[in-house]
């Protein structure tokens, strides 16, 4: 290392030389991927058959709140979901039969995330507060979820994204100060925090690998990191939107993740070749990415977008295949139900709406 | 932000001050543009829209286009596949108020002869925009004086009017002689041109006060509005900071208001229709601890500048996968799980979403043996397939009772369980599981390597066990299972005749989509 040669060098020279020296290895960096960079997945993509896309339509629509919808997660019982809204309620709907089974309000309006527990007994919701809150649900109690709530985590801005790792005990939140961070449901006690974006985190997708220990984040830094839950590290980043990321997923075979940004474009990096793979847009397309989704098979990329549409991209060929028109303002979030069987979109029209 | 200046500051609180709120970092700033490199390309005199002024029986309509022109040109120009596309971005620009029909106060475009007018872009919505309920209640006021059918209010304006008549009922007749003068001055004007203009004027109030049941472009993403709130706070701190320090020296008068405490800022917040008004949570978010900033000293930089190096370093050192292979992995998951993929093949039973009825949820929740083919198969994908389904897990737990090694995935489920028990029993049910499964007398015993080993002892001894003290055990054992049990398991008879008990329940349903798979499987099984 050039840096620790130079004992006597002042500081200013000193940083100098490491600056220098972190320019040379990204430009060596960037021509090592080029090098595994041989062929583009839609080339490769060419060679398959034609399949026919489904042409989903609208099965349900869930009204009931008073502003925009915010988030809404599914239940893993498959037909219920909850909602956060700008009205300061959380709904827990039975979506197949099309009803409002509870109305929490909460502290605060603009509840910007809410989470379904593994278990299906507990929600989590939170927002401009600055906290996520846990309520349990059902469990052979008449009461109110709203009077059995506690409050698990508390960030010093807004929390932006919340879910349940694999377990009802931890949360893992993102917030409005940068930071992610894991929590213990029962004590409120900060297990890991995680910190490196350089400005707001907007989302948070947990890695479908066979431990279980790594999640992704997206954030208005533009980057997407994937970090280690044990070292509270940031393992992998990338970073070449154009602007604010909105959403990561994991594709389902937790090898690679798809994200969708401001600069109206959605994009698919790989683990395994450290780098983008594919890119989703089209130039007709101008409004921002607010949320994707995989299809089971991650044959198909599903993006809501702030033009009042959600639409599915074939994420091997890079062709649009089929727009879900209906909404009658930005959609805010895109969900896969948790056995493929339908595609949950809401927004700031105030609806939600199932399709399949 | 109000701030006043009274005074020449030095231009870093000059240019600091001119950043608040810097129109780049408005949320809407992108869109905006694209949209406006759009509405360029579509006034330009020879390739654009066609623009003219109609004459209709003793008027003339200036400067105006009809919807249909407007359609075909979007089509036309921005290789749009489908047709409604064209339709949807035409109202898309109007909503955002960049053209707008001329006697309709709903911002949507129809594929017809209406008539539409570009907005002059000085309205445009990337000036920054944040018109006040006062100038609302001036433009209102000066309509009311205006004598010509085209200006009378509507329905809802009317209401507006009143409310705000109400609400600012000590400085009305300030208001009233604004709207006077602003209407004298509109007087004066060409005819045709007071027609645009007023015309103009409507559209920017139609976006900023959209009539009801009409959507508010102006409004900002919840999330994003707190971080320029916050972005804004600490900006204005800062530049208080500074002129506190250059007051300090030159004794001037500065002073910084912040509409927020102002009356009329307080009147505002309380107008329910201002829905992009930050009201009580705005707040919140003001008064929220900032993450401090202070001047990075270089010892700091040069920290920041070593961690980047190493983290260059790892990235440099990883090994990893060209593209053209990592393409064919996508390729062969894609046609792996296609089948479902209940978009792309339909599952065993109809859809309940399009059929009504929960069948399928029910089969799945009852778990009858055998189970469906479809779901056995999906075991041998790899292992986590196999753990993930609880049936998959038993009978993978009972093969490998059958060949002695059961504890392995014990073990294994023993530390998923641990990592997601409370905090509060970590320590404990380490013990336990190190107790069955490590000790010298342990009933299952584990065979690890011996450094970690001693590493996970000394941390379960001394009781500051973590969730992920048996991490590297874990991750050997489930090597372990899927390099070695696994393999076996995929191979073994018991695997075979579950899996065959499914093919004869499922041929006899006779599900098309899997019939040739079942035919092919069967000759090669027996």
């Amino acid at each position: 290392m050039a840096a620790d040669t130079a004992v006597a060098a002042s500081p200013e020279e000193t940083l100098e030389s490491l600056l220098r020296e972190a320019e040379a290895l990204k430009q060596k960096l960037e021509e090592e991927r080029q090098k595994l960079n041989d062929v583009a997945l839609s080339c490769v993509a060419e060679r398959l058959e034609q399949i026919n896309f489904p042409n989903l339509k609208l099965r349900r629509a869930l009204k009931g709140h008073q502003a925009k919808v915010l988030c809404s997660d599914w239940s893993p019982d498959k037909r219920h979901i909850v909602s956060s809204s700008q009205d300061g309620k959380v709904i827990i709907w039975d979506a197949f039969t099309a009803t409002k089974e509870h109305t929490i309000s909460m502290p605060s309006t603009w509840v910007m995330a809410c989470a379904y527990a593994p278990s299906g007994n507990m929600v989590a919701a939170g927002g401009l507060d600055n906290k996520v809150t846990v309520f349990p649900l059902g469990g052979g109690s008449d009461e109110e979820p709203a009077s059995r709530k506690r409050t698990v985590a508390t960030h010093t801005s807004y929390m932006s994204a919340c879910l349940f790792p694999n377990t009802d005990r931890q949360i893992l939140t993102g917030g409005g100060d940068g930071t992610c961070a894991l929590w213990d449901v029962e004590s409120g006690q900060l297990l890991q925090s995680f910190q490196a974006h350089a400005a707001d985190v907007m989302a948070l997708d947990l890695a479908p690998t066979d431990m279980g220990d790594t999640f992704v984040s997206g954030g208005c830094d533009r980057a997407v990191l994937v970090w280690d839950m044990r070292s509270g590290h940031a393992v992998q980043a990338f970073d070449t939107h154009l602007s604010d990321v909105n959403s990561v997923r994991y594709h389902p075979s937790g090898d690679s993740l798809a994200s969708g940004s401001d600069d109206s474009c959605c994009r698919l990096f790989d683990l395994r070749a450290d780098r983008e793979v594919a890119r989703y847009w089209k130039e007709s397309v101008i409004f921002g990415v607010n949320s994707v989704e995989w299809s089971v098979s991650g044959r198909l990329l599903f993006a809501g977008y702030s033009d009042y549409t959600a639409c599915a991209w074939d994420a091997l060929r890079e062709a649009r295949v089929c727009v879900l028109c209906g909404h009658e303002h930005r959609v805010s979030r895109v969900q896969l139900s948790p056995d493929g069987t339908a595609l949950s979109t809401a927004s700031w029209d105030t609806t939600l709406r199932v399709w399949a | 932000m109000v701030i006043s200046i009274e005074t020449n500051l030095p231009p870093s609180v000059q240019a600091l001050m001119s950043t608040i709120p810097s129109p780049e970092e408005s949320p809407n700033y992108l869109v905006y543009k694209k949209m406006e490199a759009i509405i360029e390309k579509m006034q330009d005199e020879t390739t654009g829209v066609p623009v003219r002024t109609v004459k209709s029986f003793m008027t003339k309509i200036p400067s105006v286009f009809t919807g249909s022109d407007l359609v075909s040109w979007l089509h036309k120009h921005l290789n749009l596949e489908e047709n409604w596309e064209a339709l949807h971005l035409a109202h898309l620009l109007a909503a955002h108020g960049y053209l707008f029909p001329i006697d309709d106060h709903c911002l949507t475009v129809r594929n017809d002869n209406t008539y539409y007018r570009f907005q002059t872009p000085y309205f445009w919505p990337s000036n920054q925009w944040e018109p006040e309920n006062t100038d609302y209640a001036v433009y209102l006021c000066k309509r009311t004086m205006q004598n010509k059918a085209r200006l009378e209010l509507a329905d809802y304006e009317a209401e507006s009017l009143a409310r705000l008549q109400k609400m600012f009922s000590r400085k009305w007749e300030f208001i009233f002689m604004q709207a006077e003068a602003q209407s004298k001055v509109d007087k004066k004007r060409d005819k045709l041109e007071r027609k645009v203009l007023d015309s103009q004027e409507r559209a920017f109030w139609d976006v900023h006060r959209p009539m009801p049941g009409c959507v508010n472009t102006t409004e900002i993403d919840p999330k994003k509005l707190s971080r320029i709130n916050a972005i804004k706070a600490k900006r204005l701190r800062q530049c208080q900071e500074l002129i506190l320090q250059h007051n300090l020296k030159n004794n001037p008068i500065v002073t910084i208001t912040n509409p927020q405490e102002s009356e009329e800022a307080i009147q505002k917040s309380s107008d329910k229709r201002d829905e992009s008004n930050v009201k009580e949570n705005g707040e919140t978010s003001q008064s929220q601890p900032e993450i401090v900033e202070p001047e990075k000293s270089i010892e700091q930089q040069i920290e920041a500048a070593r961690r980047q190096l190493a983290v260059l370093r790892a990235r440099l050192e990883r090994r990893n996968v060209r593209v053209s292979k990592v393409a064919e992995m996508f390729i062969s998951y894609c046609e792996q799980y296609m089948e479902y993929d209940a978009f792309l093949t339909p599952p065993e039973w109809p859809n309940p979403w399009i059929s009504d009825t929960t069948e399928l949820w029910d089969q799945e929740k009852q778990c009858k043996e055998p189970l469906p083919l479809r779901r056995v198969r999906r075991w041998s994908f790899g292992l986590r397939e196999l753990l993930r389904d609880p049936p998959g897990r038993d009978h993978f737990a009972r093969f490998l009772s059958k060949e002695f090694s059961g504890e392995n995935l014990k073990f294994w489920l023993a530390v998923q369980e641990l990592k997601a028990l409370p905090i509060r029993r970590v320590s404990s049910r380490a013990k336990e599981i190190w107790k069955e499964f490590f000790a010298s007398d342990a009933p299952s015993p584990v065979n690890i390597d011996a450094a970690s080993r001693e590493l996970t002892r000394a941390k379960v001894e001394s009781g500051t066990a973590d969730r992920y003290c048996f991490d590297q055990a874990q991750a050997h054992v489930y090597h372990l299972m899927k390099s070695d049990s696994y393999s076996r398991y995929l191979r073994s008879e018991m695997y075979k005749e579950y899996l065959n008990g499914s093919k004869k329940k499922t041929s006899v349903k006779g599900i098309r989509s899997i019939v040739s798979f079942t035919g092919r499987k069967e000759t090669s099984a027996n």
